[in-house]
């Protein structure tokens, strides 16, 4: 592999000379690993993570007389993955084999679809500073993902291990269409989101479970036509995705302000000093030689098995996002950290079943729940507090039974240990509050009786004392005390 | 002393003969030692042979129900692959590599009883007329030492025609089962595309491949057939289509079948003017018994071997790629200063024979870009007007007519320095395969050279019953029947 000088230079993306007369054009292409039980074309498990060569059988290894078949539900959450960006789904389809030889690909060739794409066109909606935009997709495409060749493991030979090798992906490819590394970072983001919201991919970047490339190209601003792009590979993170593209973009612009002419080239990343490498030239570029596949019959989908796949298709991130606007008359900003995560939107869904004080779900959920959660290193799925019990949590706040700080700091604790209801956890620990006059006027009494001196001040009007005899009860009660009748009771008694 | 005429004579053998299946393959052992010559078998499985023969023996007595196949002892060409036994389609890219799993067919075969005796030797990937392109050595006709079997299928023709085994399961990509049928005088049958699972059977071109049977008797090419005929998880272009019991339904009726036949094949050039005149005499005979035999046109004749070997290599190219060294197999000796590229190109030139390389090259040129259009997507073309003009056909005959091979079997190094001869040699089988259609060579003639010749017939898509029936009514006229 060619790694050149060029490594030694580092461009700063920013300010870069004569920078504002370019425009810069962007298509991402994203693989998505589907999480699927076993591979695209046989029954190997297709799960991350095994010894080596441990999930491989005879036809995950390519031997002779081995035939592939092909995974349904592969071709099931290609589909979900199309319908959620809205693409027009291909009816007829087939694979087609990509022939070169590579020794982590068993076979000679990578069965893909390459001239039907299951999924056509399509958009994915983005937020960015400068607002929202509709990325265009050009396709999404069904194909089996490679082995891996690990090069560092001994000294002499290169290690493959077969176990990725057969496990389904899906290509997202877009249109040349992004204009900033802001715009790729959040279409990257959003593409990750939906995947794990549907439920066809883990989104795990460094597992490798979603990679992205990126084909970069500058031209001057009011040109048609699209200038030499570079594709960038290995980027395994979001935000190794932005910063290659800002070092793809300076490194450009000033070769193109030298005089110099961008070569078509794939380039790798390298997270390290967050630069890029050339890997080849476009003229080493193989003859793929695709043709239909002779093993697989072309598959046709029929109209209801969309359907069917359509009307399981959870609500969208951003549908239900405007739903929690308009309906739970939540905030934007309030209803797009629920729609974060399936899982945050799923147990939201839930509480609000049992209890239609929204905003309090969501300052639970984006208070206490997160913290804790943080804390102790768990994702919301994991989380041991039953949507009922939360409900029933905030009605006891709402009742005036127990206020939010003791609820948070004292009764959540315990409800996150067993399957106890508040009530029964406040009435344990002697929490609820008191709100019977007859029992209030006994701590009242006495804290009026503790502080006479305040009292006298108080009487004179420096009626800002008040929270100190509040306080006092408060303490008495061991905030059992329900504030809002102890200050009618103590501006009674304290005239 | 043991014989055999059909698999329901051995089976009433059987009953009677409390040691019979291993007398069976103590038979056949002796045979297939007595005529090593013919190189037939690669490699004989004796001691396990014997031992399933004294289990099946011992099955029997023991009054265990008996399998379909029940001790019939049989041969597998060298591209099917048989769970703990070793494969090579006869090439040296595959020297000492072992299976690990079994092709269905081979699966389907053991339930029933069978006893696998040995592999058979073939051409290199099934690719090849005469046999004569294994790494192992050529293939010996047993009616004359001098000429070829024919090909691919040679060694398992030769095992069937000699002896030396009930029946064999071969290969045919484009007459390898057909054509050497016809060059031993046995049966030969290729069933309809996706009758047969393909898994386990290693890939010439996957969209022709289909396992084939030889025998000497047309119910006992029924019986193996509805053996290991149909659907299988692990091929999906097996057809689901249920499996009729085809030896149950073979019926020497009086029906008056209608035969087409292609003008342009009898007139063809380089069809041997004797086999011309004897099916041409043949015509007459079954129109005077009131069948009704009728020419039509064929003009694409002319094309099928063409469109025959561009999208047959083309799909081998592809297919073969897996032996590159890496994974299994043989690996080209290196310097420790060879690269990736050079452990490729060693590998597969030392692995490969010449006429493997020259197919592979054939089929990696017609797929590459700039070629494409005019060489693979013109050729699909062609074999969709073929499947075309043969749904037509079938829509008003039963079957087609037509000789399996131009000539009788050629001599040993005969052809083969010549390439487009030894390919045009296909030109009467390739048909079959570039629709689909099921078609069997028949033995029913006898050349004035010695040689026996058949007859082709083909019937439309799964129609394997009427085609068996006709085979068994055109045989069942002694007049007729080779002996060999």
């Amino acid at each position: 592999m060619a790694n050149t000088n060029e490594t030694a230079t580092s461009y700063s993306p920013s300010g870069v000379r004569g920078g504002d007369k370019y425009e810069v054009v962007i298509g991402l292409e994203i693989h998505a690993q589907l999480q699927t039980e076993s591979k695209l074309f046989c029954g190997d498990s297709a799960a991350f993570g095994g010894a080596p060569n441990t999930h491989i059988s005879a036809i995950t290894m390519g031997h002779p007389g081995t035939l592939p078949k092909t995974n349904k539900k592969a071709v099931e959450y290609a589909i979900k993955m199309g319908l959620a960006c809205n693409c027009e789904i291909v009816k007829d389809n087939y694979f087609a084999r990509k022939n070169y030889f590579y020794p982590d690909l068993p076979k000679g060739y990578q069965t893909s679809q390459h001239t039907t794409p299951i999924c056509k066109g399509g958009i994915v909606p983005i937020t960015t500073s400068e607002g929202a935009k509709e990325v265009e997709l050009n396709r999404i495409h069904l194909e089996e993902d490679a082995g891996k060749s690990i090069h560092d493991w001994d000294d002499d030979y290169t290690c493959v291990d077969l176990n990725r090798a057969g496990v389904p992906l899906i290509e997202i490819v877009t249109e040349p269409c992004l204009h900033s590394s802001e715009e790729a970072y959040q279409y990257v983001t959003e593409v990750r989101k939906l995947v794990q919201w549907i439920g066809v991919c883990d989104g795990n970047m460094e597992e490798g479970s979603l990679r992205c490339d990126a084909n970069v190209s500058i031209r001057l601003k009011g040109e048609k036509s699209l200038g030499t792009k570079v594709e960038v590979k290995n980027l395994n993170s979001i935000r190794n995705v932005k910063k290659a593209i800002d070092y793809e973009i300076a490194r450009m612009i000033a070769i193109v302000e030298d005089g110099g002419k961008i070569v078509q080239q794939t380039r790798s990343f390298n997270a390290d000093n967050d630069t890029t490498f050339s890997m080849r030239d476009k003229e080493e570029a193989n003859d793929y030689r695709y043709f239909a596949c002779p093993d697989l019959s072309p598959f046709h989908l029929t109209d209801e098995f969309i359907k069917g796949i359509d009307e399981a298709l959870p609500m969208l991130p951003n549908e239900l996002a405007a739903l929690y606007q308009k309906d739970f008359g939540l905030s934007a900003y309030d209803a797009a950290q629920l729609c974060d995560e399936k899982e945050t939107s799923d147990y939201f869904n839930a509480v609000a079943k049992e209890n239609t004080n929204y905003k309090a779900i969501v300052n639970w959920m984006t208070g206490p729940i997160k913290q804790y959660l943080n804390d102790s290193n768990l994702s919301i799925g994991q989380l041991k507090l039953p949507a009922k019990t939360l409900g029933a949590l905030i009605q006891l706040i709402d009742e005036g039974k127990v206020n939010f700080s003791v609820a948070a700091t004292k009764i959540f604790p315990v409800l996150l240990q067993g399957d106890k209801q508040p009530l029964q956890v406040a009435e344990e620990l002697n929490l609820l509050q008191v709100s019977d006059t007859n029992e209030l006027e006994g701590w009242v009494d006495e804290a009026i009786s503790k502080m006479p001196d305040k009292a006298a001040e108080y009487k004179k009007g420096k009626k800002g004392l008040i929270g100190l005899f509040v306080g006092e009860v408060k303490k008495l009660s061991k905030g059992k005390a329900d504030p809002k009748v102890v200050t009618e009771l103590l501006q009674r008694k304290l005239g | 002393m043991f014989t055999f005429s059909s698999i329901k004579q051995y089976h009433q053998f059987l009953a009677s003969t409390s040691n019979g299946c291993t007398q069976a393959v103590q038979h056949y052992l002796a045979k297939i030692e007595e005529n090593k010559h013919l190189n037939a078998y690669l490699e004989v499985y004796a001691e396990e042979a014997l031992a399933q023969a004294a289990q099946l023996d011992a099955d029997r007595l023991a009054g265990k129900p008996l399998g379909k196949l029940h001790g019939v002892v049989c041969a597998i060409k060298d591209v099917i692959c048989y769970k703990g036994h070793k494969v090579s389609a006869s090439s040296k890219i595959l020297e000492g590599f072992t299976s690990i799993y079994n092709a269905t067919a081979v699966e389907k075969l053991l339930q029933e009883g069978a006893i696998i005796i040995g592999r058979n030797n073939c051409d290199e990937f099934a690719m090849g007329s005469s046999n004569e392109n294994s790494a192992y050595g050529a293939v010996k006709n047993a009616l004359d030492e001098s000429r070829v079997p024919g090909g691919s299928s040679g060694g398992s023709a030769v095992a069937v025609q000699a002896g030396l085994c009930m029946f064999s399961l071969g290969s045919d990509t484009g007459g390898s089962v057909r054509q050497p049928a016809d060059f031993c005088g046995i049966i030969g049958i290729k069933p309809t595309y996706g009758r047969i699972s393909r898994y386990g059977l290693i890939a010439y071109a996957s969209s022709f491949d289909q396992i084939g049977i030889f025998s000497t008797d047309i119910q006992d090419t029924a019986l193996v057939l509805e053996v290991i005929a149909g659907a299988d998880d692990f091929d999906s272009t097996v057809s689901i289509k249920p499996v009729p019991s085809y030896s149950t339904k073979l019926n020497q009726s009086n029906t008056k079948y209608r035969f087409a036949y292609f003008k342009e094949v009898l007139e063809h050039e380089g069809l041997d003017k004797e086999i011309a005149t004897t099916i041409k005499a043949y015509i007459a005979k079954l129109q005077a018994e009131g069948h009704t035999v009728e020419p039509v046109d064929f003009n694409l004749l002319p094309y099928v071997v063409p469109t025959y070997y561009i999208l047959t290599t083309a799909e081998a190219s592809s297919n073969l790629s897996r032996f590159d060294g890496v994974k299994f197999g043989y690996r080209a000796d290196l310097k420790p200063s060879d690269d990736l590229t050079t452990m490729y190109k060693k590998t597969r030139s030392e692995g490969f024979g010449k006429e493997v390389q020259r197919r592979i090259l054939l089929g990696t040129f017609v797929l590459s870009s700039g070629y494409f259009d005019a060489y693979f997507t013109k050729a699909q073309q062609v074999r969709r007007l073929l499947c075309d003009k043969t749904s037509e056909i079938f829509n008003s005959y039963d079957a087609i007519l037509c000789p399996t091979v131009p000539t009788t079997a050629f001599k040993i190094g005969e052809k083969s320095n010549d390439p487009i001869e030894m390919y045009l040699a296909d030109i009467f089988t390739v048909f079959s395969n570039l629709v689909g259609v099921p078609s069997i060579s028949i033995p029913l003639f006898k050349h004035s050279n010695g040689m026996p010749f058949g007859l082709q017939l083909m019937s439309s898509h799964f129609e394997e019953t009427k085609l068996l029936n006709i085979s068994e009514v055109l045989l069942g006229d002694s007049n007729y029947r080779h002996n060999s």
